[in-house]
């Protein structure tokens, strides 16, 4: 029990990194330019697939992410000009209907290049082994990998934030858009910028799930939902709450999942454990939010905005 | 006058199915969403059943509306009354999920049109609630799962641990395995719909160390399913059982992961009849992929129009063409079917296992036969007799 508590740790926590990834680049489209982004799971689909089939035109699982970075920057910015930039002077209602245009475009599109048919994504031999975690418990050593290309991630960002020009930029800018405009800030291609590098973060995600997952159209969405809990947990615009927060998301939902049923079996006859144990494991992170909010109304980490 | 009036119009009422009348068919699938593909391979065998005819139903002249249900109950509906009413079609027919046809079972039977099954055969319309203008050319849900605990149970296979989503099929499924396998469950675990990373569902099973498992994982959560297993290293050391999960829809994506996965099914490519031969041949000479056992129960479907058609002479007269339908023999590429009383049927079980072919691609084999001439359970809730 206590080593299936320890390895369903680390799998709570790669399934954190994995949001967070997806969040980042969220909140800070959210928080600092004020734009709500239903498309940011398209951009995960982007990623894996541009990922898939440059690895297999590569045959190089390294040089296929390495380009598939930067296209996944490429496809952002190009979004972020040609639509997104229309729409930060209208409300968030206008924003929401113009994304979800999106989400269906970029559906459409993937179709029509790839098919409907999901992807075939493999691992190159030398991270599709385990690695012994503890005595006894051995684990993928791609979700090892994940955990700690998360974990970096994690901290670029948070040094890319708080250390860099660019990132006290994004500060200014987050604070108050109008006066650091009026300073000289260019606002517009600062913007594009975090536009760009949040799309990254969201296609490298795309591309770490592409080998554990089917990379099929359509991908993203369900992702995206808890990545907006992991947000509204975190604090709107703050990259450590969305860090913290999809940490807690990730091993409170992996957790859930398997230890509730179990737990509920225990109390109540089996039948009914096995009906109510899963519904209510996948309603566990709501009702987390719901707590959370009762308390935070702001979330765990609100930004200091407005 | 009136003696050579009454010849002459007994002559044009014979005539006139020959003649005037067009066999329609209905047409409905699932074309768009993540299924969309298999919507595709039930629409691209369809087509190929229809040129082995000759486009002509019954050498009838013939049309077929085809229609996209979007995998939604109230546009499969919509889309039936649309078939009924506006086109007057003869057969209803080419819906893949359960929840659709139990939504347009009611109304298109009603309506003395023919309802056809290439695919779902939920217990409800198999049972107490069959109905003389509904057939099948699939199988009853059940059935399948059964087949796969019955080779459990007769091969001596201990402590298994069972895994389906947390919705009605997952639930039949596993208790269609429960019903023939009598030995140890050493767990079992609903998993959310449409969920896409097992891993934590992995580590506990392995935890659990079972002799085997069974799976129902359909679609992109099969997938998702095999290729973890495989990377959890549990491909090999724990035989993987599985009903609906590993076929020639999730195969191109899963390639080696998948070889040597065990699965039962009613047909498998490599089936040995004449029909399946030339289909499977002709199929991917057409398209350039293998057919899935949806596409296989697609062109059954043209097949078994076509043929009950020729045997009734005619379309006018639903009587006579319900009794034709009801002989069954047509070419199926599962050899020479019969039906139960409740219009399923009857038919063979088999063990498959995914292998890579001499040429390459990724396909099943059958090496076991679980059961033979098999009919399903729910047939003597059914009143229909004939």
């Amino acid at each position: 029990m206590g080593l299936l508590l320890i390895e369903q740790a680390f799998n709570g926590l790669q399934f954190g990194v994995m949001l967070f990834l997806i969040a980042a680049g969220l909140t800070l489209v959210f928080g600092i330019m004020d734009l709500v982004n239903l498309s940011h799971g398209s951009l995960v689909m982007v990623g894996a697939y541009l990922a898939t089939t440059l690895i297999e035109w590569t045959g190089s699982f390294i040089l296929g992410i390495l380009l598939a970075l930067p296209s996944t920057f490429l496809v952002g910015v190009v979004v972020e000009i040609v639509v997104l930039r229309t729409l930060y002077e209208r409300d968030h209602l206008d924003q929401v209907l113009a994304t979800f245009g999106l989400i269906l475009f970029f559906n459409e599109l993937i179709r029509i290049v790839w098919g409907p048919a999901s992807l075939y994504s493999g691992l190159p031999e030398s991270i599709s082994g385990h690695v012994e975690i503890l005595p006894g418990v051995p684990y993928p050593a791609f979700r090892l990998l994940i955990i700690l290309v998360g974990l970096l991630v994690a901290l670029l960002i948070y040094f890319i934030v708080a250390r860099t020009k660019l990132g006290m930029l994004i500060r200014a800018g987050a604070s108050n858009r109008e006066m650091a405009g009026a300073l000289g800030v260019n606002i517009r291609m600062l913007f594009t910028l975090v536009f760009g590098l949040g799309a990254s973060f969201a296609g490298l995600a795309g591309m770490m799930l592409g080998p554990l997952t089917s990379v099929e159209p359509g991908m993203g969405e369900p992702l995206l939902i808890l990545a907006f809990v992991v947000i509204i947990i975190g604090g709107i615009g703050s990259i450590r709450g969305a860090f913290i927060a999809a940490v807690i998301v990730g091993l409170v939902d992996t957790l859930g999942r398997v230890f509730l049923p179990m737990l509920l079996r225990s109390l109540v006859a089996e039948s009914t454990a096995d009906t109510v144990g899963p519904a209510l494991a996948s309603m566990l992170i709501y009702i987390l939010m719901a707590g959370i909010l009762v308390f935070r109304p702001r979330g765990l980490f609100p930004a200091r905005t407005g | 006058m009136k003696k050579i009036i009454a010849p002459i119009l007994a002559l044009t009422m014979l005539a006139s199915p020959l003649y005037a009348e067009k066999v329609k068919v209905g047409f409905m699938t699932t074309l768009s969403g993540p299924a969309g593909i298999i919507g595709k391979q039930m629409k691209d065998a369809f087509q190929l059943g229809l040129d082995h005819i000759g486009n002509a139903f019954g050498g009838m002249e013939s049309s077929v509306i085809y229609g996209d249900d979007q995998r939604k109950p109230d546009v499969a509906k919509q889309l039936a009354d649309k078939m009924v009413k506006k086109h007057q079609v003869h057969f209803v027919t080419g819906i893949i999920w359960s929840n659709l046809l139990v939504a347009v079972h009611g109304p298109v039977t009603r309506s003395n049109t023919f309802l056809i099954s290439s695919n779902a055969g939920p217990s409800t319309v198999a049972g107490r609630r069959c109905s003389n203008n509904f057939f099948s050319v699939s199988w009853q849900n059940d059935q399948t799962p059964e087949a796969m605990g019955k080779y459990l149970q007769d091969n001596g296979i201990k402590n298994v641990y069972l895994m389906a989503p947390n919705y009605q099929a997952g639930k039949d499924m596993l208790a269609g395995v429960e019903r023939y396998y009598q030995g140890s469950v050493s767990g079992k675990v609903f998993t959310k719909l449409g969920q896409k990373d097992f891993q934590a569902e992995i580590s506990t099973l392995r935890a659990s160390n079972p002799g085997a498992v069974f799976v129902f994982q359909p679609g992109g959560m099969g997938i998702n399913f095999v290729k973890q297993y495989k990377q959890a290293g549990l491909m090999g050391s724990v035989p993987l059982y599985t009903a609906f999960t590993v076929d020639a829809v999730s195969l191109p994506a899963l390639k080696d992961s998948a070889v040597g996965v065990l699965g039962t099914q009613t047909w498998s490519p490599d089936l040995d009849n004449p029909v399946n031969k030339r289909f499977v041949r002709d199929f991917r000479k057409k398209y350039g992929y293998i057919p899935s056992f949806y596409a296989a129960q697609s062109y059954d479907l043209v097949r078994f129009i076509d043929h009950s058609i020729r045997v009734a002479g005619g379309i006018s007269d639903r009587d006579a063409l319900r009794d034709a339908m009801r002989l069954g023999g047509y070419p199926s590429t599962r050899g020479n079917l019969k039906f139960n009383n409740n219009h399923f049927p009857i038919q063979n079980f088999y063990l498959r296992e995914a292998v890579k072919d001499s040429d390459g691609s990724y396909t099943t084999k059958i090496i076991d036969t679980v059961f033979t001439d098999y009919g399903d359970n729910y047939a003597k809730d059914c009143g229909m007799k004939w």
